[in-house]
């Protein structure tokens, strides 16, 4: 029973990683209609940048950490937004599609070959060790992780619902035309998001890179299980996508300990496929009515 | 007997706006029906014919709520409001691929001549609808007037039992209003379909059709010959205003 | 030479769903490998023929598109495209976990290659002739295909769905199609992969496969019947010529996609076009 109930704890923290990533998916598919591939990379690159800030210019991990906020913020939100989105929106869904899969495919092999092919070992910013309760035991890293992405969750669920700024993202996500309508600078609203986005992947790399190591390829499992959260949460729903995360997280961890851990993906994957097996029957109507409108 | 297609006391709810409201009227075979109404009126609701309550019948059959594959195939084609071709394709393809369904079984279309064997009635239509000049070129690159013609093209390709047109002259300047009503009125004698067209424009279809309903608010308010429709107190106040 | 040949086999396939039908499938590889290991295991473990094994690993691959697809295509693009990329992901698995049957990580090794009328085709040359011969052959069919009224369904499809099935096609029936005899093109493709290798194991698969494949697809000019022919130049060729550039040449690939997306969205081939249309202009 203690086993259980750490595996769903533990389970439940690599869950709320993946949560943090599914998030900024569903709020970017919101927002601006960008389906990004590059999700994973988006965390992979920040992973690499506070390790740059770490090792080489000898900062502080905290310092390290807002500083590749910021230049995430800059790159991977503004930047990406500009260059790639801006110019891409009008051609619609496969074009920009594809375009992210290249942006997945060039960032990740210049950083294999502009810096490292290795994986390189990443501090954890909690302390190591386990927290004994008598037979149960959780390890302090899962504990801050939880408490981290959980002050994160709700930092942005209240900035969402009760500012002025984050009901009128809301109101952009939910009709672009309308919100424009009522005067809302659409185009700053979904920079935020952008922004935002790229926040959560540099929190996201904080708490996974420890046990993941930085390594070039290291997005491409984590692109893919926020891909698989932000679906089974509904895809545009943004509490959809913590749930999602959530349940991958568990089910990985049970299925790795009680089933196979060869399959340690697949009932995650089970599930994902299940859920787009029986929502396309009830989504149908929806998606007629959206192709009707373009 | 029963009429060609009937129309039995259709509502249609969408949240709290009733937007059909208890419509009921009956089309015989060969006719021309037109539906007039102010905008919001339902008249295009009315076209979709998948209410929420009453029903449809078509040659005796219910055809309330079909997909538009089933109507197809039953003999109902449509116009659009919005354009609706095939960008990528040729006119005459688009016209070809409007009628190819209609020919043998799938399976034997695969091994049936590229064209379908419907390339001579195609050119036939392109022909009629003065689109010669440009049958191959794709349909995405005219104007929306030449395209307008295309889609209705489209709808008669199959030689359908009952046409719905949809505005059909929305955006479309005077000129073509009338080429349309001579298409109209020729596609009617030679193909003996019904039409039901829907039109905000009064002289087209006061013109064109023998028998018109006028819609305001969901409901049918008036019901006749043109002429009686159009000296109608309530359809002029409901069009004009007081 | 030889492997694009076998590359552009699922290449064309995969143009059928994505350039001519509409459809974003993202598991190509899936069926690709599917394709391979049918070879591997029918021809290494039980000695079937060639021959044999392709009209087997064209019609399995055609069945598993079609109890793919027929759940997630009853919605456009978005459930197709994610349930393509999950099949690929547990193809994978079941092809690294499944040891008896794939030989898990250490695949199959050992397979032969065809002989065709008594001639061997065991050297290289031969064997990329022969090739050669075969992807022109499927390249016909599908032109043949593409040329008869179900390419106009399919184009009309694409274009507009919802006027397509006003006009009476059956757009689920013919998206359902296009996927399957896309896949079966890839499991065709896969049949020669083994037969050229000789070993095939997961990595060959690898969902990465399928976005690469896919990419291909669209740099060449989806929807254009010689696109796939260039991407897959420039997926599969040109890394081998322009080995010194190593790792780079990926990273150069990547973003090369991002700026041709945003000044060519239609693909390499769609140049011609603009040039044609700018002409015209003068």
């Amino acid at each position: 029973m203690a086993d259980f109930l750490q595996l769903i704890i533990s389970g439940t923290a690599t869950g709320a990683i993946y949560a943090l990533c599914a998030l900024g998916f569903t709020l970017l598919w919101q927002a601006s209609g960008t389906i990004n591939f590059a999700q994973g990379e988006f965390v992979m690159l920040p992973a690499f940048m506070m390790l740059f800030f770490i090792n080489t210019a000898g900062l502080p991990l905290w310092l390290a950490f807002l500083l590749t906020c910021l230049v995430a913020m800059l790159l991977l939100g503004y930047t990406f937004k500009r260059v790639i989105v801006d110019p891409l929106i009008r051609h619609g869904v496969i074009p920009m599609v594809i375009a992210t899969l290249g942006l997945s495919i060039g960032v990740k092999q210049l950083t294999k070959a502009g810096v490292t092919a290795q994986a390189m070992p990443f501090n954890s910013p909690f302390p190591d060790g386990l927290l004994a309760l008598g037979d149960f035991k959780v390890s302090y890293a899962d504990i801050g992780t939880l408490l981290m992405a959980g002050l994160i969750v709700i930092g942005l669920q209240l900035f969402l619902n009760r500012t002025v700024t984050g009901r009128a993202m809301q109101a952009v996500a939910q009709n672009t035309d309308a919100a424009k309508v009522l005067g809302i600078n659409v185009q700053r609203m979904v920079l935020y998001v952008f922004l935002i986005n790229a926040v959560l992947a540099v929190v996201a790399a904080l708490l996974v890179t420890p046990t993941y190591l930085a390594k070039f390829d290291m997005g491409e499992s984590i692109g893919l299980k926020a891909f698989y959260a932000a679906i089974i949460g509904g895809f545009n729903q943004t509490r959809g996508a913590l749930l999602g995360g959530v349940l991958v997280g568990v089910l990985e961890n049970l299925t790795g300990a009680y089933i196979s851990p060869a399959y340690k993906e697949g009932v995650a994957l089970l599930l994902f496929l299940v859920v787009i097996c029986s929502r396309s029957t009830r989504s149908c109507r929806y998606s007629s009515r959206t192709t009707a409108s373009t | 007997m029963t009429p060609f297609l009937e129309v039995r006391d259709m509502k249609k709810q969408c949240g709290a706006v009733k937007a059909v409201d208890g419509v009921a009227m009956s089309v015989g075979p060969g006719e021309i029906v037109g539906v007039i109404g102010p905008n919001g009126s339902g008249k295009t609701t009315l076209g979709q014919i998948k209410p929420t309550a009453g029903s449809v019948e078509f040659c005796g059959e219910d055809i309330t709520g079909m997909s538009p594959l089933e109507l197809s195939r039953r003999g109902v084609g449509r116009t659009f409001q919005t354009l609706q071709v095939f960008v990528k394709l040729s006119v005459r393809d688009n016209l070809i691929a409007a009628a190819q369904e209609f020919k043998g079984t799938m399976p034997g279309r695969l091994f049936a001549a590229p064209d379908a064997g419907l390339g001579h009635h195609a050119d036939e239509m392109i022909e009629l609808f003065r689109l010669k000049h440009v049958a191959y070129l794709p349909a995405g690159s005219l104007s929306y007037g030449q395209q307008k013609l295309i889609d209705i093209a489209m709808a008669f390709m199959p030689a359908p039992r009952l046409v719905l047109l949809d505005e059909p002259c929305a955006g479309v300047n005077p000129s073509l209003v009338d080429q349309l009503h001579d298409l109209l009125v020729e596609l009617n004698k030679t193909q003996g379909g019904s039409f039901v067209v829907i039109e905000h424009n009064m002289d087209f279809i006061m013109k064109l059709c023998p028998h018109v309903v006028c819609m305001v608010e969901g409901k049918v308010l008036a019901e006749g010959p043109p002429k009686e429709v159009q000296s109608n107190r309530q359809v002029l106040e409901a069009y004009l205003g007081n | 030479m030889t492997l694009l040949c076998v590359y552009l086999m699922a290449a064309f396939g995969l143009n059928l769903i994505v350039g001519y039908a509409g459809q974003m499938s993202i598991g190509q590889a899936a069926f690709y490998g599917i394709g391979a290991y049918i070879a591997g295991i029918l021809m290494v473990k039980m000695g079937i023929s060639f021959w044999l094994v392709l009209p087997i690993a064209a019609v399995a691959c055609f069945a598993i598109g079609l109890a793919l697809g027929f759940p997630a295509l009853r919605v456009q693009h978005h459930y197709l495209a994610f349930a393509t990329l999950g099949f690929n992901v547990l193809v994978f698995l079941v092809m690294r976990n499944e040891e008896q049957l794939t030989g898990g990580t250490f695949g199959i090794s050992n397979i032969p290659r065809p002989s065709l009328f008594g001639w061997s085709l065991d050297g290289a040359l031969p064997f990329f002739y022969f090739a050669f011969a075969s992807v022109i052959i499927l390249a016909l069919v599908l032109w043949w295909l593409l040329r008869s009224p179900w390419g106009r369904a399919f184009a009309a499809l694409r274009d507009n769905p919802i006027r397509a099935e006003s006009t009476g096609v059956n757009i689920t029936a013919y998206t359902l199609l296009a996927f399957a005899i896309g896949a079966a093109c890839a499991g065709i493709g896969g049949v020669y992969l083994a037969a050229l290798v000789n070993f095939i194991e997961p990595g060959q698969f690898h969902l990465s496969v399928s976005l690469m494949m896919l990419l291909a697809v669209i740099v060449g000019g989806s929807g254009r019947f010689f696109g796939p022919v260039l991407g897959s130049v420039v997926v599969i060729l040109l890394p081998e010529w322009l080995r010194f550039l190593q790792d780079w040449y990926l990273a150069i690939f990547g973003f090369a996609v991002i700026v041709l997306m945003v000044f060519l969205p239609g693909g390499l081939l769609s140049l011609a076009d603009r040039f044609k249309a700018r002409g015209a202009a003068k």
